[in-house]
């Protein structure tokens, strides 16, 4: 082996790939295709996770159904109000104020605080563990904290910290994948003003609600009488707070004897 | 090998049915599975390869015979054919593009695929292999390539088929596809011997 074939080879190789090159780059100017330039802002003002959260395979797929008015523009919901503004100037439509909203997680069911049922040892995903059952825990309605959830995240704004899921409300997009992931429906979306929520969806009745989690609705109706505006509401066993009327006043959070209401800062 | 009705018809012969690309070779095997669900996509890929395995066997004929023995860089041939390829099938994507866009809607993510595809390189390859000339080269290019259309046709019609019938649950998909593919190259054994030159 000498330096020369050495430098033949390179030279062969790199030869080839200049001159493919050129000729590439030549083809693409030549044979360029103009693209709607709608389609390039459309497809810069969107988050480009990717998430698939407006229903499209991908930002491009929406780019394209939103530039043809095919699909609404208001479904990029981890762009926000910034790519619905943009959207609506691109494609000349009017900006609706929306309201942003957030995935919470309607449960404290943390480890100690409900029952075990028994010791789940299968594989380590809520889907296959609620299956079993009535799943690992006492209640069947809260988190099991196996964190598929958590996989489906691709904001990073989810983990497991004892035995139940927490969501990080400042990375959280609202794209809606761990809710549509969710075995339980424990994560809902909720608008970001909302800051007293029920973390409860046990429905059973008051007794085996408190039976099976120290922090479960048992459907008093304390808050009902404490709340001045008429906000919170017991129904099917478990109480719910309407964020239109509900003022964030706290009054319901005092006299919950479970301490299933919270208040956000 | 000079060029007479007789041996062009045996050469036809044995590239499309004895030498098949998939079923007596084993080249392609992935778009094979993986684009036969529909007759229809399944055509569409095989007369994808068809252009470029053609294009890429006059190509890298060039490229060998005029690059690479002058200079003695034969052990270059992989590297060299796939960097032909990968080219050949950007640029035949973007004038396609640009000059027939039917035709491209239609391939659509075939063409790229194409790239990746073992039994371009493995045609190229086998032109050289058995030092065919520029015009046997890229008959092989040619009929090989219809070897593997006939192949993808053929299996998307089984598999439109199984769709239908009533499989064990754990054949369903996958696994029977490979039993048909499997079967279908014991078929095509049955060539063998058939067009030797």
């Amino acid at each position: 082996m000498n330096a020369q074939a050495i430098l033949y080879a390179a030279g062969v190789m790199g030869g080839l790939g200049v001159v493919f090159g050129l000729i590439l780059t030549f083809a693409s100017k030549k044979f360029a295709v103009p693209v709607d330039e709608r389609f390039t802002l459309a497809r810069d003002a969107m988050a480009g996770a990717n998430c698939g959260a407006c229903g499209y395979p991908g930002c491009d797929a929406y780019a394209h159904a939103v530039v043809k008015g095919e699909a609404p523009i208001d479904l990029c919901t981890p762009g926000g109000q910034k790519t619905l503004n943009e959207l609506a100037k691109i494609m000349g439509q009017e900006a609706e104020e929306t309201e942003p909203v957030v995935a919470r997680v309607l449960c404290q069911g943390e480890t100690g605080v409900v029952k075990p049922r028994y010791d789940y040892s299968g594989p380590q995903t809520c889907h296959t563990a609620v299956g079993l059952a009535g799943g690992p825990t006492m209640c069947q309605w809260g988190c099991v904290g196996l964190g598929d959830c958590v996989r489906v995240c691709r904001f990073d704004a989810m983990k497991i910290e004892n035995g139940i899921v927490v969501i990080d409300e400042d990375k959280c997009t609202a794209c809606g994948m761990c809710v549509k992931e969710c075995p339980r429906s424990v994560i809902k979306l909720l608008p970001k003003k909302a800051r007293v929520t029920v973390r409860c969806q046990n429905t059973a009745a008051p007794r085996d609600a408190k039976e099976a989690c120290d922090k479960a609705c048992i459907s008093c109706k304390r808050c009902e009488r404490a709340c001045e505006y008429d906000a919170i509401h017991v129904n099917n066993f478990v109480a719910l707070i309407d964020p239109v009327k509900c003022t964030l006043c706290g009054a319901c959070v005092k006299v919950c004897p479970t301490k299933c209401i919270e208040q956000l800062p | 090998m000079e060029l007479t009705l007789t041996n062009f018809l045996l050469f036809m012969v044995n590239c499309i049915l004895t030498n098949n690309f998939i079923f007596s070779r084993y080249l392609g095997c992935c778009p094979f599975l993986g684009v036969s669900s529909k007759v229809e996509t399944a055509t569409g890929m095989g007369l994808a390869v068809t252009f470029v395995m053609a294009l890429a066997s006059l190509f890298t004929y060039l490229v060998y015979h005029y690059i690479l023995v002058p200079l003695q860089l034969t052990y270059l041939i992989t590297i060299s054919f796939i960097l032909v390829i990968a080219s050949l099938v950007q640029f035949v994507e973007m004038f396609m593009k640009k000059s027939m866009p039917a035709l491209y809607n239609a391939l659509g993510i075939y063409l790229p695929l194409i790239t990746t595809n073992c039994a371009v390189l493995g045609a190229t390859i086998l032109n050289i292999d058995n030092s065919y000339n520029l015009l046997w080269s890229v008959l092989n290019g040619v009929f090989g390539a219809l070897g593997f259309l006939l192949a993808i046709v053929l299996m998307a019609g089984v598999r439109e088929r199984l769709e239908a019938s009533n499989i064990p649950k754990s054949f369903k998909g996958f696994p029977i596809s490979l039993v048909v593919a499997g079967l279908m190259s014991v078929a095509f054994l049955g060539f063998a011997g058939l067009g030797k030159m």
